[in-house]
């Protein structure tokens, strides 16, 4: 199957994100864990932009984006170098930003990503680094505010600025470029996606082959597929009532779900980059080869790695490396049970059951689901019992060994079902009578039964094929 | 208390009595001064002495006075680059160099008068109105560190700091017939001082003698992790204090003599050199082709960097505000009151040189000039140890002469500005008068070779009696 693109769907994605786990900002020692903290306590005459302060470059800072870099297969430039991006705006306290022009540290890369017809590679334009702004707080509403207060504890902060090409078809396919991108970011243990601001992202999206339209103001992944979905359908309207689109950047709403136009080209700022004289350029190509050091597997060699040392199938190897957690919590579950059993009761059982509850795998031990694999596989209990333990321990906590127990989920013995069977046999005559003269219905009654006398404990399954057995001697 | 005492003298005196009668002296000189020099006197400066007489005067400088230049950050006490748009801003903490000067004891007597933002060449462009020279007091003073060379010259502070973008140390030490040096870019740390043009400036002293020039540097230059800039070098700048220019080779660049230079000046200058040469220097010719563009470059390349550079000043966060319905209004209201108009003219013309489609022609041009320029200096050095011109091609002009003329104002700088562009080292020492206007000899040297032209300036000043005249106006 191939995709048709009918409308001619292009989209590139402009992603900042914040390192967030550096320890200090990019240019100034002011501690980045900021975040539960009263307004304008993180800050210095560096990252205040006070007069006569000057930056200096965070390495650690150097050394992530490097990594990110190698990550998305970029090439690392030989020298990079700092240019001043000039505008006005409040949040941003020396009246410029500082951020990287023509010599941006990582160019030219690529991702792939399970697209409409399978895989397919998006390319990475550049990633940069630059400083994040402060924050504008408006007191009541933004047209109707009564003035606007201004926290610079994020003004600083390093970031990654990952520019892909225009290669993505859809907005499942932006939607699934997002969520590999943040995987990669997460096994890099660059930053914490879960703090608020963590990943930002500007769309550029045309239609039938014409101009685009710069998409702003995006704050969350479900976001960003809604907005290019709005946009998309908006750009068709606007052609098929013999509108034109221009080159424009359009702000997205999110609450209200449309995106609303910011600024056309006439009006489009001239930023008169020109080198940050207080930075000096950056070698950073000797940096390479220590980083590639600490360059961790990434999701795809991980996915291609379970498959072959576990056995376990495509989509389990899929489901398992997307996150990093998952992955380092399955091959612990799989170095004490079967891999491949593991691997079900990981990717398709605890995965859903954590999901539906919004929860991500740290709710759950290792422990706790070997030992539910192994009372399943050691036929102590039921399949459906494994489920009904991992569900309690979700909602209730206690230890699967208790909750067996408690719940008497302990499947009984042999000769108990057999006796059972047995018995339902003796006990009900007709049943079996209309059963051998073919009536299919009358075997789930004896089952009923069977499970009756054995309170439910008994395997169903297994009862029922004690019982075929017993009837067809 | 006698003016024009160097450091020396003053720590004699401290030993004698005290750091806190000296201070006391110093500030009521300055009460009584009509030059305009000091735009604020700290009112700590007294117990900031007392405490350095009860540490019992530990440190290079334990007790020494010295006036910082309005744009040097100074915790706690007004830093305003003379600027109507800073009104009000009080740093929350010392420059680099204000680190240093207190940790060698020295005390921070006040702030001195400069060019807003230090923009230009005469000290007339100030908020706080004009420094008068104190040779003369219709002339300025030299800029943009006007106050800083005033205040030395009419015996107000021993020492002080200026800065130095393209001449501004430079320029007002000759005119005021003290010395000055900018040091190569990257020896002393720019952490605190507020930008003009960042690529081109430098912290520099000035002095009534060579041997302060070189006390000073010896506690402000050095290596400061937070201005990436900033070179890790060790040097001891009072090494060079010796009278020996045996052999010592000089060039003399016929481009620094051209059109419109003072016959009295030229002939200072040259005097100058034939005093070296019976000292046992020797002088050659040299060429510096590219001269003549420098002054361009210069200019496109510091206003292209001060248009950024000044863009924080919107009236958010400090200084000046005023309101206006919204915050851009307000921003443009804050800038247009705040700024003048030599600030405004450089920021427009520094917006237009980076602007998309002249971006190529004007700053990548002049980026292309400095380094033309800076190979003239490396090629000129190549064959002699220093180069020898006359700092400024005129004495002192009058005020109110040429402010209304931007153009001329530039054109006095084409003497010092090719040094800023190439970074090295220069110095400025008093060599003869003009009429009764002093006249500086300019010393230029190889990067980081700040102790040759030190040594050559101080052989200079031990053979000769240019410094011992005072100006009319020392209290």
């Amino acid at each position: 199957m191939v995709y048709e693109n009918p409308d001619g769907v292009r989209i590139g994605l402009e992603v900042h994100v914040q390192l967030n786990k550096l320890n200090t900002k990019l240019f100034c020692g002011c501690s980045t864990n900021y975040h539960d903290s009263e307004p304008n306590t993180h800050v210095c005459p560096v990252c205040l932009g006070l007069p006569g302060s000057l930056p200096v470059i965070n390495e650690k800072a150097v050394e992530f984006a490097i990594k990110i870099g190698l990550a998305l297969n970029c090439n690392i430039v030989e020298q990079t170098q700092f240019h001043r991006k000039n505008y006005y705006y409040p949040d941003l306290p020396k009246g410029f930003q500082t951020t990287q022009y023509d010599f941006p540290i990582a160019g030219e890369g690529k991702i792939v990503i399970e697209g409409e017809d399978g895989e397919r590679v998006i390319r990475i334009t550049r990633a940069h680094m630059e400083e994040d702004p402060g924050r504008l707080q408006h007191m009541g509403s933004i047209d109707k505010s009564k003035g606007t207060l201004i926290n610079y504890n994020r003004s600083g902060m390093t970031l990654i600025e990952i520019v892909s090409e225009p290669d993505m078809r859809s907005p499942k396919e932006a939607r699934r470029y997002l969520d590999k991108l943040r995987s990669i970011l997460d096994y890099l243990d660059v930053f914490d996606g879960d703090l608020e601001g963590a990943m930002r992202v500007d769309a550029n999206v045309s239609v039938y082959m014409g101009e685009r339209v710069e998409v702003k103001n995006i704050s969350s992944f479900k976001g960003a597929e809604r907005a290019l979905l709005y946009e998309i359908m908006r750009q068709k309207n606007h052609i098929r009532r013999g509108g034109e689109i221009t080159l424009e950047t359009r702000h997205f709403d999110e609450a209200r779900g449309v995106t609303l136009s910011m600024r056309t080209k006439e009006t489009e700022n001239d930023y008169r980059y020109f080198p940050e004289p207080d930075l000096v350029p950056l070698r950073v190509a000797d940096w390479v080869p220590e980083v590639l050091k600490t360059l961790p597997e990434l999701p795809d060699a991980k996915r291609d790695r379970f498959i072959k040392e576990y056995g376990i199938i495509d989509m389990h190897a899929r489901a398992l490396t997307t996150e990093i957690k998952v992955a380092n919590f399955y091959e612990e579950v799989a170095s004490k049970v079967d891999p491949k059993a593991a691997a079900v009761w990981v990717a398709d059982i605890l995965k859903g059951e954590l999901n539906y509850r919004d929860l991500n795998v740290d709710a759950f031990t290792v422990e706790d689901i070997v030992s539910v694999i192994e009372l399943v596989t050691s036929n102590k209990i039921t399949e459906q019992s494994g489920v009904e333990i991992i569900r309690a321990v979700l909602d209730n906590g206690g230890k699967p060994q208790d909750i067996v127990k408690e719940k008497g989920l302990l499947k009984v013995e042999d000769d108990i079902v057999a006796k059972a069977v047995e018995e339902a046999i003796a006990e009900n005559p007709e049943a079996v009578a209309d059963y051998r003269a073919g009536k299919e219905k009358s075997l789930n009654f004896i089952v009923g039964k069977v499970m009756q006398k054995t309170k439910g404990r008994a395997d169903a399954r297994e009862a029922r094929e004690k019982l075929l057995a017993k009837l067809d001697e | 208390m006698a003016a024009w005492t160097d450091i020396s003298g003053i720590i004699q005196k401290i030993a004698d009595s005290s750091a806190e009668e000296v201070t006391a002296a110093y500030i009521e000189t300055i009460g009584k001064s009509r030059i305009n020099g000091f735009t604020t006197v700290w009112d700590e400066a007294i117990n900031v002495a007392r405490e350095i007489d009860a540490k019992g005067h530990a440190g290079p400088l334990a007790g020494v006075p010295i006036a910082i230049k309005e744009n040097i950050s100074t915790k706690g006490l007004s830093t305003t680059c003379s600027s109507k748009i800073l009104q009000g801003y009080v740093p929350p903490y010392d420059a680099h160099v204000i680190e240093r000067l207190k940790e060698a004891g020295a005390v921070i007597l006040g702030k001195t008068n400069m060019d807003e933002f230090a923009m230009g060449t005469s000290t007339e462009s100030s908020c706080y109105g004009p420094t008068f020279n104190p040779w003369d007091m219709d002339r300025v003073p030299g800029g943009s560190s006007g106050g800083s060379a005033a205040v030395v010259a009419a015996g107000e502070a021993p020492v002080s700091l200026g800065s130095d973008t393209g001449g501004s140390v430079r320029c007002p030490a000759a005119f005021c017939g003290v010395v000055g040096l900018k040091p190569t870019y990257g020896c002393i740390s720019r952490y605190g001082l507020i930008s003009y043009a960042n690529s081109l400036e430098q912290i520099g002293p000035l002095a009534t003698n060579v041997a302060d020039i070189a006390t000073i540097m010896d506690v402000v230059a050095g290596y400061d992790h937070r201005d990436s800039t900033s070179i890790n070098r060790e040097n001891t700048y009072s090494d060079a204090l010796k009278d020996d220019v045996k052999g010592m080779k000089i060039g003399v660049p016929d481009e620094y003599f051209g059109e419109g230079i003072d016959k009295d000046v030229e002939k200072s200058v040259w005097d100058a050199i034939g005093k070296f040469e019976d000292m046992g220097a020797t002088y050659e010719k040299v060429s510096m082709p590219h001269t003549k563009y420098a002054l361009a470059s210069y200019y496109i390349i510091a206003m292209s960097e001060a248009s950024s550079n000044l863009a924080r000043f919107d009236g958010t966060r400090y200084g000046l505000r005023t309101e206006g319905e919204n915050w851009h209004v307000m921003a443009s209201k804050t800038r247009a009151e705040g700024f003048g108009t030599e600030v405004k003219r450089r920021i427009l013309l520094g917006t237009y040189a980076l602007s998309a489609g002249y971006h190529d022609k004007y700053y990548l041009k002049a980026l292309k000039v400095r380094t033309l320029v800076k190979q003239d200096f490396d090629k000129a050095l190549a064959n002699v140890d220093v180069l020898m011109a006359p700092t400024m091609p005129t004495p002192a002009f009058k005020i109110g002469e040429k402010i209304e003329d931007p153009l001329s104002l530039y054109l006095a700088d084409v003497n010092t500005v090719p040094v800023n562009l190439a970074g090295v080292p220069s110095i400025s020492v008093p060599c003869g008068f003009a009429g009764d206007m002093p006249v500086g000899l300019q010393i230029i040297g190889k990067h980081f070779d700040e102790n040759t032209i030190i040594k050559a300036a101080y052989s200079f000043e031990q053979n000769t009696d240019h410094n011992s005249r005072r100006p009319p106006e020392v209290a």
